[in-house]
């Protein structure tokens, strides 16, 4: 393979150009940088649910706001609403959710890519919530199913409990830095997909679901 | 219109980008509505400027680091199943590209719009083999369908209006004319059908990355439509080609950047996906992924403090939509992937042909790149220190007055590009050919370096095979209707 000689090229090229001005120590100076932005939020509870959700109502999300439990009704009442048949459970889900799938047929999220297709609705939780971006964010882990669940099907209903949100970012990514240390694929949802590429007229979903739901539960 | 794919030097082209009117008024349109809420976004953060030096630190400190975080990257990707490529220039990289979309043996790759993968022109090296490379933002397969180079890094079919689009969706998609309204949302329902089939069938993915984490191995794609997620989830291979410079030492840094990018880029608190993948993972996602390391020139502008500077950029295009040359010319006019003020800096010092030495002329030097740069990059300074490096080059190389009258014609052209009653002016001069700086009749006859200014036309290389040929070749739009 040619490929260790552009591989030794590249890092000696770079080597020789950042001689004069590397860093003995790296990571020490890394842990030096600056950092004088907000990394800890200010809200109280209720504040922090409010901006969240109001950033998602922006951002064109039905958010509902219900009590732990409520969840079954209401996630049997949006499937309702969008006349959803088919429906992605993934492993991990709440069985106290399973009400809401009654009466309709389910696929976990590691059925096929045609499967997933075929499905009207997927059903998740999340991993954390940024209150002041309204962005939820997967990893996979249990009730979040892998990724293919939640992009392919054309309604996306995630549960959000109040103690996963977050005021800011940097909170959120302390949250996330085990699960992208392991490895796990991670998500940021923020609002439905959306494109502005036709005459900058904003129009939801070219490719990921067209409708996203979040059911914000307050006392969980 | 295959003339498109040939770019022209900026003083050339620039005057035909002013004469198209609706590029111009989209150009507008869109510069001056991104601009005020670009504003608005920035100014809801009460640490935006915290932020904003804290993305210069971070920046710097991994480009003075850069071997050291280059290392960690490809171990950790190694570890997590995934395998590193190192290309040395755009050959090499296409090289390895082609060589593994052949390893898989498929005429088809789906591809998420990349700054770096155009830089290579990815898609014409493909093309060589037979294999196509379907681009799948809206906007970009609006400019496959077209065969047209993109105009903005961000709404790259900002120059087609709706009722182009709908013309080519019919032909492209084969549907008789009442299936289909101009109206946007139709048409990106038409395109929602058309490539859901793609990304089911497609073996492979191309993609770029915004982000690398060096302490983790994760790569990233900051992305609105969804194509990002399913390029980067459905395909059992994927294909990332990653300029060198894009690396972060930490998973905390993209803390940073994934704020200060949404906001300068599209203007909004958050963009609608990230995508964040490490190597491979069992179950969920493609079974191999391969990540190819770019130099194409990086290297070689490491070693110096504006080097370095210009690195920083995150490509979140904000200092385009404040240019007011940009916002005049659009995108064409520069011939590189890169245009507006970060073009006028990066290409010169990536690509170093002699003709793009005009790029830092093309510039007002008013300021207004470098207020919005969310990296904090000195564009006018650096404007200015390589205006005079290429003066310094020309007048050592010749020892002639030459390099002055160069100098003193692009000096003109900044000047010219002031206003637009100016630029129009200086238009009407150059038709009459009495303007040297714009068509050349001092330069054109340059012998040496100089030469190529007048000769880039064979630059970039035409496709072999026009997109629609392939389509039409292919049977036309089996995809409509059974998605
Ligand atoms: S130079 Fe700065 S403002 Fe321009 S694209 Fe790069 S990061 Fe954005």
């Amino acid at each position: 393979m040619s490929g260790d000689e552009a591989r030794d090229a590249i890092l000696g090229a770079v080597d020789a150009a950042t001689d004069a001005v590397r860093d003995g120590d790296p990571d020490a100076a890394h842990a030096t940088l600056a950092r004088d932005y907000r990394s800890v939020g200010a809200l109280d509870g209720a504040a922090r649910l409010d901006r969240f959700e109001g950033r998602l109502v922006d951002y064109g999300v039905d958010v509902v706001r219900l009590r732990a439990a409520d969840v079954a009704d209401a996630l049997g009442a949006r499937l309702d609403r969008r006349r959803a048949a088919h429906v992605v459970v993934p492993r991990g889900t709440p069985d106290a959710w399973r009400p809401a799938f009654a009466g309709r047929t389910t696929v976990r999220d590691d059925a096929p890519h045609d499967a997933l297709e075929a499905a009207d609705a997927t059903v998740s939780g999340c991993a954390v919530a940024v209150a002041e971006t309204g962005t939820i964010a997967l990893d996979g882990g249990p009730g979040m199913g892998r990724r293919a669940a939640s992009l392919l099907p054309d309604v996306h209903l995630c549960v959000v409990r109040a103690s996963q949100v977050v005021e800011l970012l940097p909170e959120a990514q302390a949250r996330l830095q085990e699960a992208a240390a392991a490895g796990a694929p991670i998500t940021w949802i923020s609002g439905p997909s959306a494109t502005s590429d036709i005459e900058l007229e904003r129009v939801a979903g070219v490719h990921g679901p067209r409708t996203l739901v979040v059911l914000l539960v307050e006392d969980a | 219109m295959s003339d498109a794919r040939i770019p022209l030097p900026f003083h050339e082209a620039a005057p035909a980008a002013l004469e198209d009117g609706q590029l111009r008024r989209n150009l507008a349109h869109v510069t001056t509505s991104i601009r005020a809420k670009r504003a608005d976004a920035t100014a809801e953060l009460p640490d935006w400027e915290a932020l904003r030096q804290a993305g210069k630190a971070i920046k710097d400190h991994t480009l003075r680091n850069l071997g050291t975080y280059l290392r960690r990257l490809e171990a950790r990707v190694e570890a997590a199943g995934g395998t590193v490529h190192w290309a040395r220039d755009a050959a090499e990289a296409n090289r390895i590209v082609r060589d593994l979309v052949a390893a898989e043996g498929v005429r088809e790759v789906v591809k998420v719009k990349s700054m770096t993968t155009d830089e290579i022109d990815l898609n014409g090296a493909l093309a060589e083999d037979g294999v196509v490379a379907i681009e799948t933002d809206l906007a970009e397969l609006i400019v496959q369908l077209a065969e047209e180079p993109s105009s903005h890094i961000l709404v790259p079919a900002i120059h087609k209006n709706r009722a182009e689009i709908r013309r080519l969706f019919l032909e492209a998609f084969d549907l008789p004319p009442e299936a289909l309204s101009d109206d946007p949302a139709e048409l990106a329902g038409a395109a929602r059908r058309f490539l859901r089939e793609r990304f089911l069938e497609a073996r492979v993915a191309v993609s770029g990355a915004n982000f690398a984490v060096a302490e983790t191995g994760t790569t990233c794609i900051v992305e609105s439509e969804g194509n990002g997620r399913m390029c980067t989830t459905l395909p059992e291979t994927l294909i990332t080609v990653l300029g060198i410079e894009k690396v972060v030492p930490t998973w905390r840094d993209l803390e940073v950047f994934l704020q200060t990018l949404p906001r300068s880029s599209t203007a909004e608190r958050m963009n609608p996906y990230t995508s964040f993948w490490t190597g491979v993972h069992g179950g969920d996602g493609p079974r191999a992924f391969h990540l190819v390391l770019l130099d194409g020139g990086r290297s070689a502008t490491l070693a110096d403090d504006v080097g370095r500077a210009t690195l920083r950029c995150i490509r979140c295009s904000a200092c385009l939509n404040v240019c007011p040359i940009y916002e005049r010319v659009g995108g064409h006019a520069y011939g590189s992937t890169y245009p507006g003020p970060i073009g006028a800096i990066l290409t010169p010092q990536l690509r170093g042909e002699p003709r793009d030495g005009e790029l830092p002329y093309a510039s007002t030097l008013c300021g207004a790149c470098y207020d919005v740069c969310p990296v904090a990059i000195d564009i006018p300074s650096i404007l200015v220190d390589m205006r005079r490096r290429t003066v310094d080059a020309r007048r050592a190389e010749r020892a002639l007055p030459v390099g002055d009258a160069v100098d003193a014609a692009l000096r003109g052209a900044a000047v010219a590009f002031a206003t637009p009653r100016r630029y129009e002016a200086a238009q009407r001069l150059a038709r009459l050919g009495q303007a040297p700086w714009v068509r050349g009749g001092v330069l054109r006859n340059l012998p040496g370096p100089l030469a190529g200014w007048s000769d880039v036309r064979d630059l970039r290389a035409i496709p072999r095979q026009a997109f629609r040929d392939w389509w039409r070749e292919r049977g036309g739009a089996d995809g409509e209707g059974d998605a």
